[in-house]
């Protein structure tokens, strides 16, 4: 009887334990024969609390399992999941001793779908933007060709701004750049940089916008994948070059910018001219301008040229024609000559005064008189009856 | 707007007047007229381009959200 259990005497309120220490007592056990493990399930159940703390279920066939992530550890994550979604979470199994629960305190949570999340994420926010026709490449906007303001919105300490003064630098010193420093990555970046891309409507006569940063991972790349960063993006009055710094994945604020460039670099480049080729062109449109007139005034010339042209021969013409009525005249003035008439045997007598004299009454006895014959003048007198 | 034109609407109008000059049909005096201008244009453009240099500022905002622009310190 030594070994029969002694029911009553541990029902007396010595041998009884406090639900406090059974549940103190089953949570240690629990934790040190589970330590944090992968855990593969269907989301169910899934609520985020006003705290920010996401609760849910994992389930299987067979059994379901309460899990809680809390908000330091949900925040770095996109987007909720959703019921129905395939996970893998990591997490400490634990008992929540206030209300006897066994559940997963969940610090890691992957989709089992392609991309996962984040992939969710930004398809559920590029949706967003189509519907407003944010995403219509007929709002892209052309950039400008000589542009002369020029602002940056990025990492006051990166690369890609050190890349950006430098390019615009060397390609188009006409330029005047506006940093517009900002965080791009971690707690408060999208804050930060929804605030700076308002800043840009309030420069003066801005020609063009940079936004970006340089390469980095998913995580540190996804403050340009928030839905209103882009919106942000959509919203500056003047076209925007998008660059983050990544090939591969295109970010929404690429998708919503006017020109996407894959790195800051590339984005100074699309910005501005090269000064070179500017000046070069300055020198062709300088000897187009020498041409164009040249060409002018040749046109000009020969215009001239064709006028003299018909003016010539209008003259020409004209004295052709004068000419022959000249001969013409002058052949009836010959034929009139009186010279003429003397050719023909007949002479001209004139008194020494120069009269002619044509009729007998003027020849008076003894009168002498010159007489005009063809070759010549013969000294003449009347016969004295 | 600044009272001087912008490099983008100089060039514009060199090369308004580059093609006037080769396809209108103007008189001389026109042709000779817009000639000077495009020269003039020309030499403007060139000054500016050969002239300048970079200038990189930075625009702080305040809380109040007023701007102030200063010479960046890289």
């Amino acid at each position: 009887m030594g070994e029969s259990l002694d029911l009553f005497g541990a029902a007396s309120p010595e041998g009884a334990w406090t639900v406090g220490e059974v549940t103190r007592q089953a949570r240690a056990v629990l934790e040190a024969r589970l330590g944090p493990l992968w855990v593969r399930g269907e989301i169910s159940g899934f609520k985020a609390w006003q705290s920010g703390h996401w609760y849910f279920a994992l389930r299987d066939r067979t059994a379901q399992l309460r899990c809680v992530m809390f908000q330091k550890e949900n925040r770095r994550l996109p987007a909720p999941p959703a019921d129905g979604m395939q996970v893998f979470v990591f997490g400490r199994p634990t008992l929540w001793e206030e209300k006897g629960e066994f559940r997963l305190t969940v610090v890691e949570l992957l989709s089992t779908e392609r991309g996962g999340l984040w992939q969710l994420a930004f398809e559920k926010a590029k949706a967003a933007l189509q519907k407003d026709g944010l995403l219509d490449p007929a709002r892209k906007r052309p950039l400008p060709r000589y542009p002369r303001r020029i602002a940056v919105v990025t990492s006051k300490d990166g690369a890609a701004l050190r890349d950006i003064i430098a390019v615009t630098s060397r390609r188009w010193p006409l330029a005047e750049l506006f940093v517009l420093a900002t965080k791009v990555q971690g707690d408060g970046a999208e804050d930060a940089i929804c605030r700076a891309l308002a800043v840009l409507g309030k420069i003066a006569r801005l020609d063009v916008a940079i936004v970006g940063r340089g390469g980095g991972s998913r995580e540190d790349l996804w403050t340009f994948n928030a839905e209103r960063v882009a919106r942000a993006v959509a919203a500056v009055p003047v076209p925007v070059i998008s660059a983050v710094g990544h090939e591969t994945d295109v970010t929404l604020c690429d998708l919503v910018a006017d020109h996407r460039a894959a790195t800051p670099s590339a984005a100074a480049e699309a910005a501005t001219p090269e000064w070179s080729d500017v000046a070069a062109g300055l020198t062709h449109l300088g000897e187009r301008l020498a041409r164009g007139l040249g060409l002018r005034a040749t046109r000009v010339a020969q215009r001239i040229d064709r006028t003299l042209d018909r003016l010539g021969g209008a003259l020409t013409t004209r004295l052709e024609r004068q000419g022959h009525q000249l001969a013409g005249l002058g052949g009836r003035l010959d034929a009139l000559s009186p010279l003429k008439i003397l050719d023909r045997g007949y002479s001209l007598a004139r008194d020494p005064e120069g009269h002619v004299l044509k009729r007998v009454a003027q020849f008076s006895p003894g009168l002498a008189f010159r007489l005009r014959v063809t070759d010549g003048e013969v000294a003449a007198r009347v016969a004295k009856s | 707007m600044a009272s001087e034109p912008s490099f983008t609407r100089q060039l514009e109008r060199l090369e308004e007047i580059v093609r006037r000059l080769e396809g209108e049909d103007l008189d001389l005096d026109e042709a000779l007229k817009l000639f000077e201008e495009g020269v003039e244009r020309l030499r403007e453009a060139r000054e500016r381009l050969s002239a300048a240099e970079a200038k990189v500022k930075q625009v702080l905002s305040d809380h109040a959200g007023k701007l102030r622009v200063e010479d960046f310190d890289g």
